[in-house]
């Protein structure tokens, strides 16, 4: 069953309090030199069927009106996980 | 005159709320998230709460409720909605009001009563405050830092959109939070949309509304405050006018 992959990451101009709490935990556990983390959201949503352009499109509609809020957050990448077909929407 | 108070999974406040209805002389009616039945109410309430357990984010999936397309077309007619706290979070999901809440700058849950300044006394739940009045309400939740782009926030300003702002004289906090409890942009705890009919804020007015049971009140005594149920009258008087 071929995978779609969504990444959803925070958009720039937030600040992301859950990132930042992970870089001030990094250098106490003695991982140093990491500038700066910001967390983001992966979705793995298998499908059923082919993965053609209309599934794309209406997945891409998906990830922008419920998987992520464009008030605050940025779809990054949405791929199609298949060997047979590594496309990348 | 009915109020309705939505329940989703998860909500924690409407009992509060239908508490607070009550106390303000309406007739308290629950309403459900599962059913697209408003029950003729004449205005509604959206409580605070974790709905869905703030899955994905606050009030993400709740936006998708049976019952909240039902809530978009009567607030987009001109019924009165208030969202408090997760319910505020669902009227920016649903779009009915702009902006989004991400979690506190400090990163933790925060519950203090907070201080807030009452600036816009023209919408449907705020006519029975005085412009410029400093109200006392409890303040509860993890995801209150509200943001927004710098156009919107520069067009609520304008157009004097922001209902409440955060105020200093809160007794406790992080150190650096004083007054903002959480990071908003603009000092913002509530706003409205241009009809000023849909109001959402943080804090929780349904937990100010019965001496006894309030929030405490420098130089007035302990669990005194009311101050939030001018929120509650002023809907029912708009409602009568």
């Amino acid at each position: 069953m071929p995978r779609v992959v969504v990444h959803v990451m925070p958009k720039p101009e937030i600040l992301d309090p859950q990132g930042k709490a992970v870089a001030a935990a990094l250098p106490r556990l003695g991982f140093e030199g990491i500038a700066s983390v910001r967390q983001g959201k992966r979705f793995e949503l298998e499908v059923e069927g082919e993965i053609t352009d209309q599934v794309l499109v209406s997945l891409r509609e998906a990830a922008t009106t419920l998987l992520s809020n464009p008030v605050i957050e940025d779809v990054v990448s949405i791929d199609v996980e298949d060997a047979a077909d590594g496309a990348q929407a | 005159m009915r109020i309705g108070v939505v329940t989703f999974p998860g909500t924690l406040d409407d009992r509060d709320a239908l508490r607070a209805v009550r106390i303000a002389g309406a007739e308290p009616v629950t309403l459900w998230h599962g059913e697209d039945d408003l029950q003729d109410v004449e205005a509604i309430v959206l409580p605070g709460g974790f709905s869905y357990g703030d899955y994905l984010r606050a009030g993400a999936i709740s936006r998708f409720a049976p019952v909240m397309e039902k809530v978009v077309d009567a607030a987009k007619g001109g019924m009165p909605v208030l969202g408090i706290c997760n319910g505020f979070q669902i009227l920016c999901e649903t779009h009915l009001l702009p902006g989004a809440m991400i979690k506190n700058a400090h990163r933790a849950f925060l519950c203090r009563d907070q201080p807030l300044t009452v600036e816009n006394t023209r919408t449907a739940w705020t006519s029975g405050y005085e412009a410029g009045q400093v109200i006392r309400i409890p303040l509860k939740n993890q995801d209150g830092q509200y943001v927004a782009d710098e156009r919107t926030l520069a067009e609520l300003e304008d157009e004097g959109r922001i209902v409440f702002r955060y105020a200093a004289g809160a007794t406790h906090g992080p150190a650096g939070f004083e007054a903002n409890p959480n990071g908003s942009r603009h000092d913002i705890a509530g706003i409205t949309n241009a009809a000023g009919n849909v109001v959402g804020l943080m804090p929780h007015p349904e937990h100010a509304v019965e001496a006894g049971f309030g929030p405490d009140q420098p130089g007035e005594g302990t669990r005194s405050g009311t101050d939030g149920l001018a929120m509650f009258t002023s809907v029912l008087r708009s409602m009568v006018a």
